[in-house]
């Protein structure tokens, strides 16, 4: 019922499939993290100097990179409408619509401003890690502070 | 060249970006899984600290899969490092390579720059701000508006969602401002 809740105040997405995953099926999101990780850092995505140049437009590159990751992300999902393509284990695919609401502006104007900063989105966080940028652990706690810290003041934000 | 020596050349944009976009099928096609990185960071508050908050109360493990996925995302930055890691510095553009150098960062070796991000760096008030604050913005801002750049700007939009639109336009708007309004007030610090 918690569940449900959320769902209504949050447009996150708690995931459609009633198929229980067990730790061993988890492992194939593992391999699609570590090839989407590698990614990350060679096409530098996870620089701090390519988000600094995207937003002094001294760039093309991330433009680049999030406008085709889009256009070939919209075909996708046409596609798989189109054709009602379902998922392996045959489940019919469900994608949950993202509802409006104010911390979409509130929120998205502070995340931007954190982005800028730190130069990373929260999956870049974790690739920075990786490449052995230790001093992003903090960061990183940082980051799950303010998602708690999110989550215990919710009710008195506007939305 | 060999395949190797290729791969770890940084890879372009039209490589890069597709790549990326990708992920949204074969999430969806693998597990009916939608891609979105911000969750994650939800889904830890709710296993080590949910605290009686309600909005941390429901069956995470349900959603381990994306736990999986960022540790993924993790080794993948491990991987990348080590054994596929371009020798040479990370190449910038002249006028960014200029206005930092006005700050002392003149050290682009890395791709996150050790002048600005390190544990010394963190006892600083620039670095403080840079590492402790630039992160609580990132997880509060991105639960407040619900996704981040994964789940609203790519996935979100891939699936022609408005308000993915709005919030990404937020992102975009508090990232030009941060950049070109305030954060050089933070770097002269």
């Amino acid at each position: 019922m918690n569940n449900l809740e959320n769902k209504n105040t949050d447009t996150e997405r708690i995931n459609a499939s009633q198929i229980k995953d067990s730790g061993f099926s988890n492992l194939k999101y593992l391999i699609v993290g570590l090839f989407f990780g590698i990614v990350f850092v060679k096409a530098e995505i996870i620089s701090w100097f390519r988000i600094q140049e995207m937003f002094n437009l001294q760039s093309f590159f991330m433009y680049g990179v999030i406008g085709s990751a889009v256009a070939v992300g919209v075909i996708s999902v046409f596609l798989i409408k189109k054709f009602n393509i379902k998922t392996l284990q045959g489940e019919k695919i469900e994608i949950q619509p993202k509802t409006f609401s104010k911390g979409q502006i509130y929120g998205g104007l502070m995340f931007g401003f954190g982005w800028a900063i730190t130069g990373a989105c929260p999956g870049p966080l974790f690739a920075q890690i990786g490449t052995g940028a230790t001093v992003i652990v903090v960061t990183l706690l940082s980051a799950i502070a303010g998602t708690w810290f999110y989550g215990l003041i919710k009710d008195k934000l506007p939305h | 060249m060999s395949l190797l020596e290729i791969i770890k050349e940084p890879w372009p944009w039209y490589v890069a970006g597709p790549l990326i976009g990708l992920t949204v099928p074969i999430l969806l096609i693998i597990g009916n899984k939608s891609f979105g990185i911000s969750s994650s960071l939800r889904h830890i508050c709710a296993m080590c600290i949910p605290a009686n908050i309600p909005f941390f109360k429901y069956d995470w493990k349900k959603e381990s899969w994306n736990l999986f996925f960022v540790f993924g995302i993790f080794l993948g930055g491990v991987i990348a490092a080590y054994f596929l890691s371009n020798p040479n510095a990370v190449t910038i553009a002249p006028e960014l390579s200029e206005q930092l150098a006005g700050y002392g960062i003149t050290d682009h070796t890395g791709l996150v720059p050790s002048q600005l991000f390190s544990w010394e760096s963190l006892f600083t008030l620039r670095g403080f701000i840079m590492i402790v604050v630039g992160g609580f913005l990132v997880g509060f801002g991105t639960r407040y508006a619900g996704g981040c750049t994964s789940g609203h700007a790519i996935m979100g939009l891939s699936n022609l969602q408005w308000p993915s639109l709005v919030a990404t336009i937020c992102f975009m708007i508090g990232g030009f401002v941060m950049a070109l309004l305030i954060l050089p007030y933070i770097l002269s610090l």
